[in-house]
């Protein structure tokens, strides 16, 4: 059998599928960002007045410490309480073939997909950090949508990757009891992004113990803002939950009211610049084909590796003008 | 080896994986899914016991480029053609569906009649699949 091939929707068309709050349209115009397709920029143009007023909350921490199941049991909350939310899971791209295996709605309540929720599973396509280039415009297209909750569920992130906090309103950091000895090793990093940190597993012993060593880690923290809250929950026996959904929201007031919300929103837009930026240098750099054999030869002829790197930089900055006036 | 290229803003072929029904054996998709991920395509897997409406819901919300069902449990021809129908309702027939698992020779021929794209039968090498999608999407 032939396929029909599948028509790219206009610029105007997509617009009119959001107008229409059809469900279609918002995850073509995401795979439109996360494409670069031609379009994306004037569709994000068109769009832009539109954002702004849905929250953004963060879910970062190491794998395995439950991020997935307490993102269901926060999205079931609000919409309980009538606050449709759009949830973007990010998982790892092989950095050898490029390929991605989703899981995120393995763990998904099935009920909740049936409520309306609107869930993407993202790839982070080579991207440091525990997102993808694109999670900061797909976010953007869920709010011109109209969910006033939006969730970012990064890759399960080690120590440094700080990303989150550039992309969200609240930045909630995932442990677990088990993450104890680690702790200490994340002062840096981890620790200093977190608006809320949440003990998940908190049926396992030690949860109390790890609660208190946070704290006392988060009074030495210099990081601007607000003190960051400590919860404990099951996400999984649904104990605690309430707790951190108030939490949740008691920082957003918090923040609102100190003025510290907009800091973070203008920090945010220039970390996402900055972040896109990067990301076009890189593959600016990888556009040219002969890169890789340019490498390979200059090493053949025994060239150190910082050298060619510096070399081969300054070609790719040459040829796209950067230095020029 | 580390490749060195960049695949950050370029298209990537994203496929469904899913379970329709109520078999509980998903080796075969897990295979499947692992298999396609090496060769490049993004992979959402549903997870197990999920209904047309449900596997179609998710196809619309991640816009895949391809649905594949993975079967063992007999009721193919029950589940399958509704997963088909429900596509078209949602003008979502551009995306293409195939299927795989304990499906005999003759439902295959009418499945394949009725909007999927190809029936994989046991046996069916690992990269056959990959193979086959790869010819359909490349232009």
């Amino acid at each position: 059998m032939t396929l029909p091939p599948r028509a790219e929707p206009t610029v105007a068309e997509l617009l009119e599928g959001f107008a229409e709050r059809r469900v279609g349209a918002l995850a073509r115009a995401i795979s439109w960002v996360e494409d670069g397709e031609e379009f994306a920029g004037e569709l994000l143009d068109s769009l832009y007045e539109q954002t702004g007023n849905a929250w953004r909350t963060g879910l970062t921490g190491p794998p395995g410490a439950g991020k997935s199941t307490l993102s269901d049991v926060l999205v079931r909350y609000w919409a309980e309480k009538g606050s449709q939310a759009a949830l973007i899971a990010v998982d790892p791209s092989s950095p050898f073939t490029g390929g991605a295996l989703l899981g995120d709605r393995v763990r998904m309540d099935q009920a909740l997909a049936d409520a309306g929720v609107y869930v993407r599973s993202m790839a982070n396509r080579g991207s440091l950090g525990g997102m993808s280039l694109a999670t900061g415009a797909a976010a953007d297209l869920c709010d011109a949508f109209g969910f006033p909750e939006i969730i970012l569920e990064t890759v399960g992130v080690g120590q440094a990757e700080v990303d989150i906090m550039a992309a969200v309103d609240v930045a909630v950091v995932v442990l677990t009891p088990q993450s104890g000895d680690g702790i200490q090793a994340m002062k840096a990093g981890l620790m200093e992004v977190g608006d809320l940190f949440v003990v998940n597993k908190a049926d396992c012993a030690g949860a109390d113990r790890l609660k208190h060593e946070i704290e006392s880690i988060l009074d030495l923290r210099q990081t601007p803002g607000p003190m960051p809250e400590v919860v404990t929950c099951s996400a999984k026996l649904g104990d605690g939950i309430q707790d951190v959904a108030i939490a949740i929201e008691r920082r957003r007031k918090v923040m609102t009211e100190s003025g510290f919300l907009e800091t973070r929103r203008n920090t945010r837009a220039l970390a996402r610049i900055r972040r896109l930026l990067e990301g076009g240098l890189r593959a600016e750099i990888w556009s040219h084909a002969q890169m890789e054999g340019k490498a390979k030869a200059a090493l053949a002829d025994g060239a150190r590796p910082d050298a060619i790197a510096a070399q081969l930089l300054n070609e790719v900055l040459k040829k796209v003008n950067v230095c020029d006036e | 080896m580390f490749v060195m290229s960049d695949s950050s803003m370029s298209k990537r072929l994203r496929i469904l994986v899913a379970k329709p029904g109520l078999d509980g054996h998903d080796r075969g998709a897990k295979v499947v899914a692992a298999s396609l991920r090496d060769r490049g395509f993004e992979v959402i897997y549903t997870g197990l016991h999920r209904t047309p409406i449900q596997i179609v819901d998710a196809a619309e919300q991640e816009d895949v480029d391809v649905i594949g069902l993975s079967i063992l449990s007999g009721s193919h021809m029950e589940l399958l053609p509704r997963v088909r129908r429900l596509l078209v309702e949602r003008g979502l027939d551009h995306v293409l569906l195939v299927a795989g698992g304990i499906i005999p020779v003759a439902d295959a021929v009418v499945l394949e009649t009725d909007g999927y794209a190809k029936i994989f039968g046991p046996g069916t090498a690992t990269g056959a699949i990959a193979d086959y999608l790869e010819a359909q999407f490349a232009s």
